[in-house]
């Protein structure tokens, strides 16, 4: 009789590269139950969901539209993770580059936008710096738990965001809670005609190149990812661990920060409450898929924007809820964070 | 007849034989001192006692019965108690919740009643504890005596003490004795983990010596001597001696180290005003049991942790402390106690090699990727690693891993190496290669600290033999007339006054 023995050790490398394909798979099994509980077939609704988006053309600009902010929170978080710093509070980081971006905006006086642009770029990278400063130093001090600190300023900054909406900066012209929209100098450019795809998809491929090279060819870059992996060796090997934390959490901040810059300077060009629909959460997941690295973030982005835009015309079509993408994505992040355990191990034959 | 008794247990670890056809057996009303050096498979037994761990071979009687005992809960069913070196205390909870946590007799608890009992059974004992006391707020000691009144809660008649005085203070250590003394008086038995020869003369009616998972010897305490104890514990030797006589007593001190001192977290010393110097051209070996203060002492000169007290300099230079990057500016090669805090697994064996010297192949902040992969499949090659410059280093072999650590650190040309347990965990033929490289660094010119709990490899290799005990150095013998019974006498403290017999 064949017998087998699950082992501790890595899994063969042909393994690891089917993971994830294996992760998708057992996803849509399981979500395939609510879609016939919904009262459709699962394979029109998988139809609908992956390859239908991608046959029309405002579908596939859509999908980079949507692909934009989660790729910068996934290339943010991803950062962060790398050096062993569960940074989960990309979304408040989100709202304070939000923030800086409207502010930069509306008040500088200015018609050009090759001015205008790149200071709302920077305000915003600072903006989310600054929000990430607190917990990275409290980490790197006292050794305060930072997927506490940073999860929690999440809600710390929407109630901040909600008082400076209904209070000095409601708009004045709708009486909305909203900022007073951005100066036409201050609204990206559109990429692709007749669609929502704006500068900010630039930003977004720009950034995660330069976090790709920083990661990888950089000493900077390959400190950080020693201090994720084995902080006590990285200690003995001279690197400056904390220094090392507190950098990768402060440009995972600032990434963040661009995020929020690109959603009010691409899209909704003015600061709201609701410029984020979890992007910053779901940089958590877009890093986690990508397996913590650039070019795996990249395609996760682009996964997760598909099965967003999918759900969008799943429901359209088949009157199954919308809300069929967030289940994907939440359940995707659970099967891919249990398949992840299957890299420890490698099944043996005893003979 | 005894209380207990374990016949021909046999427990294996893949291919370590821990504990190889021991038979040990408890009388009532004894302090039963179980000796041997770390490794030698003293806690490995008396976990099987506790139900922790399953015997391969071999059986265990209770009272003439015998049971099998495939839990914890089996064995406090059976009357033994355990108490770890690390406590199992909940810190948040008082004393009275924590004795009787996992023991409530019924679901309601009655509180008063409880904090009656404890406090009567730390009576018995003639000790006084606070029953509402925080544990956490306590000392070590006293948590160490909540540990206790926990197995007599739970009705132990048997208690195991693993090495109970490693984390106490001598006042501490007095006052468990004295708890110890009264337990026998009441026909408690106790099993004693230690590696102290005086402990075993203080406390003890009865001695057995593990060595290498066997049992080498079983006397009545008060028939032996420390002298015959620790000869057993260490072993008689019988190594091919070649040990190297061309000692340059004259050459200049390379490492000189002074009056180190440094306490653990809870204030307990592990240094104590610790000196000793290393001369180029020359291998001095640190010998002693496992705790004396190597790791503290390994610590402080790889850059890891920072004394309290002293000083150190190489080649004239001040050796900051707790900067270990400083340390390969000034040329010292450091090999750690635990290799995997040496290396990252998760990155490549070229990038390993590079990292401690990462500003060499860094310009401008980038790196220099066709460099370091040139010098890395120069080590490689020059170190014999089995391995290619891109493999994950978790891939490899522990013989392989440690040889990566050395071809980083001595491709340096260092002016000191230290050497932490080099060899631990290898095989013969990696052990061979580390060997032969420490004495190239020798030859070279090199300061040569080698700290090793093997007692074999030092005196092969060093020109100078320091004793550690306690957190000093206790002696000092030139290799070629060391003898191994005064070694292991001052090794386990047999006799604390130094001896020096250095030529």
């Amino acid at each position: 009789m064949l017998k087998l023995r699950i082992e501790r050790g890595s899994a063969p490398v042909w393994f690891r590269a089917i993971i994830p394909v294996i992760a998708v798979l057992i996803t849509f099994i399981l979500v395939s139950a609510l879609v016939i509980v919904a009262g459709a077939s699962p394979l029109s609704a998988f139809f609908e969901l992956l390859i239908n988006p991608l046959t029309k053309t405002t579908a596939r600009a859509d999908i980079l539209m949507m692909a934009t902010p989660i790729l910068l929170t996934g290339i943010a978080v991803t950062v962060a993770f790398a050096a062993g710093y569960y940074n989960i509070g990309a979304e408040g980081q989100l709202y304070a580059g939000g923030i800086a971006a409207a502010w930069v905006g509306t008040q500088l006086q200015t018609e050009s936008s090759v001015l205008m642009i790149p200071l709302m770029l920077i305000a915003g990278f600072i903006a989310g710096m600054l929000w990430a400063l607190l917990p990275a130093i409290l980490k790197v001090r006292l050794q305060v738990d930072e997927v506490v600190t940073t999860l929690l300023l999440n809600s710390v900054m929407l109630f901040l965001v909600s008082a400076l909406l209904n209070g000095p900066w409601r708009d004045p012209v709708s009486g909305w809670p909203q900022s007073p929209t951005i100066l036409a100098a201050a609204q990206f450019p559109v990429l692709i005609p007749r669609s929502r795809v704006h500068l900010g998809a630039i930003v977004a491929v720009i950034v995660a190149l330069v976090i790709w090279w920083v990661m990888s060819r950089t000493r900077f870059g390959i400190e950080v990812r020693a201090v994720g992996k084995n902080r006590d060796a990285a200690r003995f090997l001279g690197i400056p661990v904390g220094n090392r934390i507190l950098m990768a959490a402060l440009i995972s901040g600032g990434i963040a920060g661009l995020a929020g810059v690109s959603e009010v300077g691409g899209i909704h060009y003015y600061m709201t409450s609701t410029l984020s629909s979890n992007f910053g959460y779901i940089g958590v997941i877009v890093a986690t898929l990508g397996a913590l690295t650039v070019p795996g973030a990249i395609l996760s982005a682009l996964f997760l924007a598909l099965v967003n835009r999918g759900a969008i015309s799943a429901s359209r079509e088949l009157d199954v809820p919308v809300y069929l993408g967030d289940v994907i994505q939440a359940a995707l992040l659970l099967v891919g964070l249990a398949t992840l355990l299957l890299n420890r191990y490698r099944i043996r034959r005893i003979r | 007849m005894p209380v207990l008794e374990m016949r021909g247990i046999t427990k294996r670890f893949g291919a370590l034989v821990a504990n190889d056809q021991i038979t040990f057996d408890i009388e009532a009303g004894e302090v039963h001192a179980l000796l041997g050096e770390n490794g030698a498979g003293k806690s490995t037994l008396m976990k099987i006692l506790y139900g922790l761990y399953q015997p391969d071979e071999g059986e265990i009687h209770v009272q003439g019965q015998r049971v099998s005992l495939k839990s914890p809960a089996d064995a406090i069913a059976q009357g033994i108690g355990f108490v770890s070196q690390h406590f199992a205390l909940i810190p948040t909870f008082t004393v009275t919740e924590n004795v009787i946590l996992g023991h409530e007799k019924q679901p309601i608890l009655q509180h008063a009643a409880m904090r009656r009992q404890v406090v009567e059974t730390a009576e018995k004992l003639r000790f006084n504890i606070d029953p509402d006391a925080i544990v956490g707020h306590l000392s070590v000691g006293q948590q160490q005596r909540v540990e206790i009144l926990k197995a007599l809660y739970r009705g132990c008649r048997v208690l195991i003490l693993d090495e109970p005085t490693a984390v106490l203070t001598p006042q501490d250590t007095e006052k468990l004795f004295s708890i110890l003394v009264e337990l026998q008086r009441q026909g408690l038995s106790v099993v004693i983990i230690t590696h102290k020869l005086n402990e075993v003369f203080t406390i003890s009616q009865r001695v057995t010596v593990l060595r290498l998972g066997k049992v080498v010897g079983r006397e009545q305490t008060a028939n032996t001597s420390q002298t015959e104890l620790s000869q057993m514990m260490v072993g008689r030797q019988t190594i091919p001696v070649t040990r190297n006589t061309d000692h340059h007593s004259q050459n200049e001190i390379k490492l000189n180290v002074q009056n180190l001192t440094m306490a653990d977290r809870s204030g307990a010393p592990r240094l104590r005003g610790l000196s000793l110097n290393v001369r180029a051209q020359e291998i001095v070996g640190v010998a002693g049991v496992a705790g004396n203060g190597q790791s503290e002492l390994v610590s402080i000169l790889t850059g890891m942790a920072q004394p309290q007290s002293g000083s150190a300099q190489v080649s004239g230079n001040v050796m900051p402390f707790g900067n270990p990057g400083a340390l390969s500016q000034l040329k010292v090669a450091r090999i750690p106690e635990d290799r995997l805090k040496g290396v990252i697994g998760d990155l490549s064996v070229a990038d390993n090699l590079m990292l401690e010297q990462v500003g060499q192949f860094t310009r401008a902040g980038h790196l220099n990727r066709k460099q370091i992969r040139e010098y890395a499949e120069r080590l490689i090659r020059d170190f014999h690693i089995k391995a290619a410059p891109d493999d994950p280093a978790r891939t490899l072999s522990g013989g392989n891993i440690q040889k990566i650590i050395l071809a980083r650190s001595l491709a340096q040309n260092p002016e000191v190496v230290i050497a932490a347990q080099p060899t631990r965990g290898l095989d013969i033929g990696a052990t061979e290669y580390v060997h032969q490289k420490l004495l190239e660094q020798k030859q070279r010119g090199a300061a040569v600290l080698l700290i090793s709990e093997d007692l074999d490899e030092i005196l092969v290799l060093s020109d100078r033999v320091l004793v550690i005990f306690e957190g000093m150095i206790v002696g000092e013998f030139a290799a070629n007339d060391a003898d191994i019974d005064v070694l292991g006498a001052l090794m386990t403290g047999a006799s604390s006054e130094k001896v020096k017999t250095h030529a």
